[in-house]
């Protein structure tokens, strides 16, 4: 039986989810050996034409150009798994979906009538079904590892959807929140980094967007307690997730929901 | 006269960040045009920092590169605590400085054996290369591991360290915390040396070139996360004139910004740190660049691989004096109270320099923010290797000169973090 191919895709984004399969130091040759690599552009100049066992997608979708070619992957591709805040939810590029996008061009260039954008910045699973996503700005290296063996054995990634605090618990730390005061999102933030903030005596900013089922307004009063204002309420919300809903409706209550163009 | 026209399209130009496309004409035995097309899809930064709070840049523009974060994480603390009036106690900018060598060496390690390497030795990936050199992949798949090991235990985190603030950390490992990694280091000062030996066995094209090189200096030592700015030109400015030099020009084949200094193409990244600066390596990276055949300057950009290797020997060592000498800070930060103003930062992100500005208002809500990455620097300077390069290869074949072509934008290790990468190139002769 031949091995099964990899393939790694990037829409719009910063390398850095695609770079966390390459800082798999220890495994990177042996998984080589498992897969065959059939297109990853930033690693190999060698590519292979579809159809693909597994595709990994970084990246959401701002440009007509990407609308296309995120359905031309999903064509091509046994598993969709896509990686990272901005290919699960639309990444901080989301946050043009909150204003105006020719504007945000304008301030940006000089002259804007040579960018090509759409008004909008979308995850995803707004154009194309997806078989798993993978959350994190960036995504954690042991659950890329994890997704890629399940999928390869062809069992059920053992990824929990549970919260932060659920991991910062499990490893001792002391909460934030609770001792020093610190504002954390802990409590709406799904797991999966290993609570990494907690551990540098910071409150988890939610890189890793809600957890399913996160009850953000009964969090609100603890961030109030802690000395958050209103306005900072509202930013520290539109970041990473922006246009994740539960996210979303902390700082542009009412907008349409993800994937679609408020317009 | 025979006119002849030349189409080559390559699937994509590999290995490098960036999604590209090359034009080139060639016309009467003339380059007549040599455009990289950069079809990054624009995120705007810059446009939605507006109304943020100065504390938040160095989380959101981490964001802009997976590969670099720690240059724009610093690049946009210098900035803001010169707004703010505010300096890092030393023990603080110490442990900074550690923080980015960790990034130089993983980013360095990356692009030398990940993405160039392959370029020299005729294979397509590291992972075809392993196939029979699994030594050389392995000592820089361990090189970039002891980079990572850096980022996460200063930075908790190699891509986006989510420890760095304003004024310092949120929280500074102890003595011992640190201890283990100066014994990886040693290991890894060992590996650094052997790659600037085994680079310095691989062949160069010849290429010298005539750009005018910036870079930051810092009195004393080899520039990494602050430093005023000098050019090989004679221009000596700091970062608060960078903008009076520096302007940027919007091209309609790229979505990147074109940058010229005082009106002419420039170069950064490690050929002008190292012409600059190379006087202030240690002398172990000094005797290693030495005895890999470099002078005191270096201008060919083939050459760049054995210039990070001597970079990664530096930032190496660095890591070792700062661990040596460290002594716990009694505050991970100082304060940085906001105020109204404007300021600049300036850091080396492994691929050139990175400049930042934020303008303040009063309550610390940034009221404008401007970013010059190394690689819209270096944009015209890579074209113009281009034409230099074409021009004197027009007897290669079509596949041939392609493949040229892509290892000279190679050789700067252009970060454009973008969608797909492809290069078709269309050359015109006639």
């Amino acid at each position: 039986m031949s091995k099964p191919s990899l393939a790694v895709w990037k829409l719009a984004s910063c390398d850095g989810c695609q770079l966390t399969l390459l800082d798999c130091e220890d495994e990177l040759l042996t998984l080589a050996g498992e897969v065959t690599i059939a297109h990853f552009l930033e690693a190999s100049s060698a590519t292979a034409p579809g159809p693909y066992d597994i595709s990994l997608v970084e990246g959401s979708v701002t440009t007509a150009r990407d609308e296309q070619r995120i359905r031309q992957i999903r064509q091509e591709s046994r598993m969709l798994v896509t990686i990272g805040a901005c290919a699960t939810a639309g990444g901080i590029q989301a946050l043009r979906n909150f204003g105006d996008t020719a504007e945000f061009a304008s301030a940006v260039y000089a002259s804007p009538q040579y960018i090509d954008t759409l008004a909008t910045s979308t995850p995803v699973a707004a154009h194309v079904p997806v078989d798993f996503e993978l959350r994190g700005c960036p995504i954690d290296r042991r659950q890329l590892l994890e997704v890629l063996t399940a999928l390869l054995v062809g069992r059920k990634p053992d990824i929990p959807d549970t919260s932060v605090c659920t991991e910062c618990k499990r490893q001792g730390h002391t909460c934030v929140m609770v001792a020093e005061g610190t504002p954390c999102l802990g409590p709406v933030t799904h797991a999966g980094c290993g609570a990494l903030c907690p551990a540098q005596s910071r409150g988890c900013y939610g890189c890793f967007g809600p957890v399913t089922g996160a009850n953000v307004p009964a969090l609100l009063p603890q961030l109030r307690t802690c000395g958050m204002g209103e306005d900072a309420i509202g930013r520290v919300f539109a970041t990473f997730n922006a246009a994740a809903p539960a996210f979303q409706e902390q700082h542009c209550p009412g907008a349409a929901p993800r994937g679609e163009a408020p317009s | 006269m025979t006119h002849r026209d030349r189409k080559l399209t390559v699937s994509g130009i590999a290995r490098v960040e960036g999604e590209g496309a090359l034009r080139v004409t060639v016309r009467d035995g003339q380059v007549e045009r040599a455009e990289l097309n950069i079809y990054e899809p624009p995120r705007f930064f810059e446009a939605f920092l507006r109304g943020r709070s100065y504390t938040e840049p160095p989380d959101i523009t981490a964001r802009i590169c997976g590969i670099c974060p720690v240059a724009y994480q610093t690049s946009a603390c210098n900035a803001i605590e010169q707004a703010c009036g505010a300096e890092l106690t030393e023990p603080l900018a110490e442990l900074r400085r550690l923080l980015y060598c960790g990034e130089w060496v993983s980013s360095h390690a990356l692009h030398i054996y990940l993405l160039h390497a392959p370029d020299f030795l005729g294979y397509p990936d590291a992972v075809a290369l392993a196939q029979d050199h699994r030594d050389i992949v392995e000592r820089g798949l361990e090189l970039k591991k002891t980079g990572n090991a850096i980022l996460e235990l200063v930075g908790g985190r190699a891509v986006h360290p989510v420890n760095v603030r304003l004024g310092g950390f949120y929280r500074v490992p102890t003595r011992a915390e640190l201890a283990p990694l100066a014994e990886r280091l040693r290991r890894a000062l060992d590996m650094a040396l052997d790659t600037v030996r085994w680079a310095a066995t691989l062949d160069f094209p010849d290429l010298e070139l005539e750009h005018d090189l910036l870079a930051a200096c810092d009195p004393g030592r080899y520039p990494i996360e602050r430093g005023t700015l000098r050019t090989t030109s004679g221009l000596a400015f700091p970062a608060r004139e960078f903008p009076s030099h520096v302007v940027e020009n919007q091209v309609p084949h790229s979505t990147a910004l074109h940058a010229a200094l005082d009106g002419h193409r420039y170069l950064t990244g490690p050929l002008a740190r190292y012409t600059l600066n190379s006087g202030s390596l240690s002398p172990v990276a000094r005797q290693a660049a030495a005895e890999a055949g470099l002078g005191a300057q270096c201008r060919n950009p083939f050459r760049s691989i054995l210039v990070r290797g001597v970079e990664i020997v530096y930032a190496v060592e660095e890591a070792l004096r700062i661990i040596g000498a460290y002594q716990r800070p009694d505050r991970p930060f100082v304060d940085v109270p906001p105020r109204a103003g404007t300021g600049h930062g300036v850091s080396e992100a492994p691929r050139g320099l990175l400049y930042h500005r934020y303008e303040l208002d009063g309550d610390g809500l940034i009221r404008a923010a401007t970013i010059i990455p190394p690689t819209s620097q270096n944009l015209a300077a890579i074209e113009y290797d281009l034409r230099r390069v074409i021009g004197a290869n027009l007897d290669r074949d079509d596949a041939s000169l392609t493949a040229l072509c892509e290892r000279t934008i190679r050789n700067h290790d252009p970060c454009i973090s973008c969608a797909a990468h492809f290069l078709s190139l269309t050359v015109r002769t006639g």
